[in-house]
């Protein structure tokens, strides 16, 4: 309450002397406030603006039209599927990891999580480079698959492949310290009282991390749409085929269509917003700390 | 140094947590602000600091005003309730960090800082722990570590909150001699805020007894634990009960019945207040008397719970102490008249 | 520390637990990584091991290899430097000060880790061009953002953002105000009070933020190449090289910068840990 007051009062401006020593001057505030936001316009808001701004620059029906367009569409359809197959597999990973680390005490744990955090601290184009390696014409796998008519490279499952790698920690870093926060005790009770694994899990655990599972599945959801180094390297960028919506924008920019591709970031940039909505939303509505992890 | 605080108010969004405030405080004092939570008792610590401001009212640092001066300016020793010491710095560098941060010419050379150090971590008992970082210390270390680096900046006047609240039973009251001990040998001006009123009737010169915002009472442990200043000051230190009672010509009544106590001055309702040990058994008709509800041996006496009728409504609780020798019967009925007690007008 | 507790004093994998399903979830995660992760990037490093020294350093001799790594881990190092500096700052002002808009801004400090990069690519590439909305204001000083390294380092930055402020807010949100109050009754002014006794306190957070922003803008791609200009030896950063060389079929350049940035990326991790670890054990707390 105390401090509340404080900041009002630096607000209508008290008399200097009377200032908290725990803080800065009215003036200093001010200086610090007006340089963060200088640089949050510079590099934050007017990026944001300036897609859609881009975007609408010949109006709404050159918008339209460009997300109309064959190319367009199929890039929107293949980003869907991508992400339909790849976020569903890192949920499922993202649940069996976070309840095998944060219910039980095993030797190794620390190491398994810092192999779950690998791939935010590997180059997307690396992640792409990998599967190259490992399924391309000149490798041991990639001629044997093909002889069975299987095509991972510059076709859908190496899109798939490279997005899930790229995409792999998101659930898991959301719900593990959530799981781990609310310990053992209420699943501990439930089998007490005679339910199974499962039922323990969808009654008692799931209602308990619901909200840190959806922000984990709408980050997963949102780096799946928009991961652009990694499936460049494995797509092979041909065209209404293998280019996702980030691809797509890719060649339409360096076609000096700029609308168009604008018109299709805007799309994405659409889909972060409403993340980042919902994340904020979900922390006003159930408490921050569920839905702050480090990516 | 002298320090009088003259008429102090301090609100926080309208409301008032101190009101009309005014206290002198002697050179050399040691001065326990004493009350329950949201007394006020750390509002008046911080403003005295300068660490808040007040709405209205004086500061004297002997006599010069301070209520102007900065927190930096005033020089004042500041131990925080939990002991706020940097925990990047080692215990060397916490102490000697009031000497490091003055300016130009006032501030020590090295030698001299380190000097002083080692002097004030001798004084509080803790040689050879100087590179230590704070969270390698037990609870009453950091403590000492916080009262050293207060007393580095040679204060004015030494202000402690809460000073042996975040401490264990044991260690506290160690300290709590030590304390004492500090204090008598450096002579500093000393005000120490705490909710523990054994803590402040043991250690303080005078206690400042404070309740919603106001001082009820300043004195020695003997005057605020013997003569009570009002209702509140007598049932917040030591044990008592109290009954309301009406006075007529010399007599107090208890329900229109005489209790057999004269009070000499006085006419009209009243509340009547005693400790439990300040009574009597007696065998007469008029006196206070009740159901003994409930018997408990209290280390060399034993404490009766007894229920005064009340006409129509829930009975009057009070607690008495009766001799071992006496047979005490739970439901049986005691009489007894308080040999010691104070009416206040109600 | 966990086996002192165990009885029998017998190696075992996990603390007996009464809850079900550890070997299925365990075993169904390490299946998963193996299969996604480890085995590929295994690959990587056994065809890397295939290069041989010499093969290896024939590529790393290579200038254009070479400028393209300088590129990438001299403008992730400035960039982080930045977000270090503006990081604290942004953090600051969203924990300590009340102002018409600060929740907004909260919630938008993140956009980097929602917006694909080729998004903000291709805006800040837009934006800083000379005749964008804020290239042009730069150009009467005869000052090029985009398509030069310093078009990279804006990328950067807006990558890098999230990560100084989001690993330094928490730590600043639990300052103990007194700290602050009991250096400014030992005479400190606000500013003694910020540099001597804040900001050695957050050190710790923000070296991690900051090697967490420089591991990020040494391995990004996306944003940067559209505003890079990709010049060779000037603008080329090493992702780049490595599609390059990748669409040349040179696997053997691809796979030799990759183990290189690979093992680097390592060494962050490492440095970030050792850096919490470190000052967990001294001031007790990460």
């Amino acid at each position: 309450m105390v401090e509340d007051i404080h900041m009002t009062n630096a607000i209508v401006g008290e008399p200097p002397e009377f200032r908290n020593p725990a803080s800065e001057s009215p003036a200093a505030k001010a200086a610090l406030i007006l340089a963060a936001l200088v640089f949050l316009t510079f590099f934050l808001f007017l990026p944001l603006v300036s897609v859609f701004v881009e975007a609408f620059r010949k109006g709404a029906g050159e918008y339209l039209a460009a997300l109309a367009e064959p190319d367009a569409v199929s890039a929107i359809k293949l980003t869907l599927l991508v992400a339909a197959i790849s976020v569903p597999l890192n949920l499922v990973f993202g649940l069996a990891a976070a309840w095998a680390i944060a219910k039980f005490e095993f030797k190794g744990k620390a190491f398994l999580i810092t192999l779950i955090d690998l791939p935010f601290s590997i180059s997307p184009v690396i992640s792409g480079l990998v599967y190259v390696l490992l399924f391309g014409s000149h490798s041991l796998l990639g001629p044997w698959l093909k002889s069975y008519g299987i095509e991972i490279l510059f076709a859908v499952p190496g899109i798939v492949l490279a997005t899930v790698f790229v995409t792999f920690p998101f659930v898991a870093r959301e719900l593990i310290p959530l799981m781990e926060d609310q310990g053992t005790g209420d699943e501990e009770a439930a089998l007490s009282l005679g339910a199974s694994g499962w039922q323990t899990f969808w009654y008692i655990t799931l209602p308990n991390i619901k909200w840190g599972l959806l922000y984990g599945v709408l980050l997963c959801n949102a780096r799946a749409m928009g991961e652009f180094g990694a499936v460049s390297v494995v797509s092979g960028h041909i065209r209404g085929l293998t280019n996702t919506m980030p691809l797509h924008v890719e060649i339409l920019y360096n076609e000096y269509n700029f609308v168009a591709a604008f018109a299709v970031a805007s799309l994405l940039a659409l889909l972060a917003l409403v993340t980042l909505a919902l994340k904020t939303v979900l922390e006003l509505r159930f408490g921050a700390g569920n839905t702050g992890g480090k990516h | 140094m002298e320090v009088s605080i003259k008429n102090i108010r301090k609100e926080f969004d309208r409301f008032a947590a101190l009101n009309d405030v005014s206290l002198n405080i002697a050179s050399g004092e040691l001065i326990a602000l004493l009350g329950p939570s949201g007394s006020g008792k750390t509002t008046l610590l911080r403003l005295i600091a300068g660490l808040d401001f007040p709405t209205a009212g004086k500061i004297y640092f002997g006599d010069e005003d301070a209520s102007h001066r900065s927190v930096q300016d005033r020089n004042v020793g500041f131990v925080f309730q939990h002991y706020a010491l940097f925990r990047h710095m080692t215990v060397a560098e916490n102490i000697g960090f009031g000497l490091k941060v003055r300016s130009g010419a006032s501030r020590p050379p090295k030698s001299e800082i380190r000097r002083r150090v080692s002097e004030l971590l001798e004084m509080v008992q803790l040689s050879g722990l100087e590179d230590r970082y704070p969270n390698q210390l037990s609870g009453g270390q950091r403590q000492r570590v916080a009262l050293a680096r207060a007393m580095a900046i040679e204060p004015r006047i030494l202000l402690l909150d809460e000073p042996f609240g975040a401490l264990d039973a044991k260690v506290r009251k160690e300290l709590r001699r030590w304390l004492r001990e500090f204090h008598d040998r450096t002579g500093h001006t000393t005000v120490f805020v705490t909710h523990d009123q054994e803590e402040a009737l043991e250690l303080a010169d005078r206690v400042v007894v404070m309740s919603g915002g106001k001082i009820e009472q300043v004195g020695s442990a003997d005057d605020v634990y013997d003569r009570p200043g009002s209702p509140f000051v007598f049932s917040f230190i030591g044990e008592s009960s109290h009954l309301p009672i009406t006075l007529r010509g010399g007599q107090i009544l208890f329900q229109g019945q005489s209790i057999g106590v004269v009070s000499e001055s006085g006419e009209g309702a009243g509340e009547l207040f005693f400790r439990p040990e300040d009574v009597q058994l007696v065998d007469a008709a008029d006196a206070l008397y009740g159901k003994v509800t409930a018997c408990r041996r209290l280390a060399g006496t034993r404490i009766a719970e007894i229920d005064i009728a009340n006409e129509g409504n829930a009975p009057y609780h009070v607690e008495i102490e009766v001799p071992l020798y006496e047979p005490v019967a739970l439901g049986s009925d005691l009489r007894f008249r308080p040999t010691r007690w104070k009416v206040f007008p109600g | 520390m966990a086996d002192t507790t165990a009885v029998s004093g017998q190696w075992r994998l996990k603390q007996p637990s009464i809850i079900p399903g550890f070997g299925m979830t365990l075993g169904f995660s390490l299946a998963y990584l193996s299969l996604i992760i480890l085995i590929p990037i295994a690959g990587l490093i056994w065809r890397s091991a295939s290069l041989g020294w010499s093969g290896f350093f024939s590529v790393l001799a290579d200038t254009r290899t070479q400028d393209a790594l300088f590129i990438s881990f001299g403008t992730a190092f400035v960039a982080a430097l930045i977000n270090a500096i503006f990081g604290v700052i942004v953090a600051w002002i969203l924990v300590r000060y009340e102002f018409p808009g600060r929740r907004l801004i909260d919630a938008m400090v993140d956009l980097p880790f929602a917006l694909p990069t080729a998004v903000a690519g291709i805006a800040l590439a837009t934006l800083y061009a000379p005749k964008g909305w804020i290239g042009s204001l730069f150009m009467p000083f005869d000052l090029r953002i985009a398509f030069t390294p310093l078009g990279i380092i804006v990328a950067l930055v807006f990558i890098g953002l999230p990560f100084v402020v989001r690993t330094v807010q928490p730590v600043m949100e639990e300052i103990d105000r007194e700290v602050e109050e009991a250096a400014a009754t030992l005479g400190a002014n606000r500013f003694q009070t910020i540099t001597r006794v804040l900001l050695p306190g957050l050190m710790p957070a923000i070296l991690t933020g900051f090697a967490l922003a420089f591991a990020r803008g040494v391995g990004e791609y996306g944003s940067v190449i559209f505003i890079a200009g990709n010049i060779p030896y000037v603008s080329e950063i090493a992702p780049l090289l490595i599609v390059i060389r990748l669409e040349e079929f040179n696997y053997a350049g691809a796979t030799a910068i990759a183990t290189i940035m690979l093992l680097i990326s390592f060494t962050m991790l490492l440095v970030i840990n050792l850096i919490q670890a470190w000052s967990r054990r001294r001031y007790g707390h990460g």
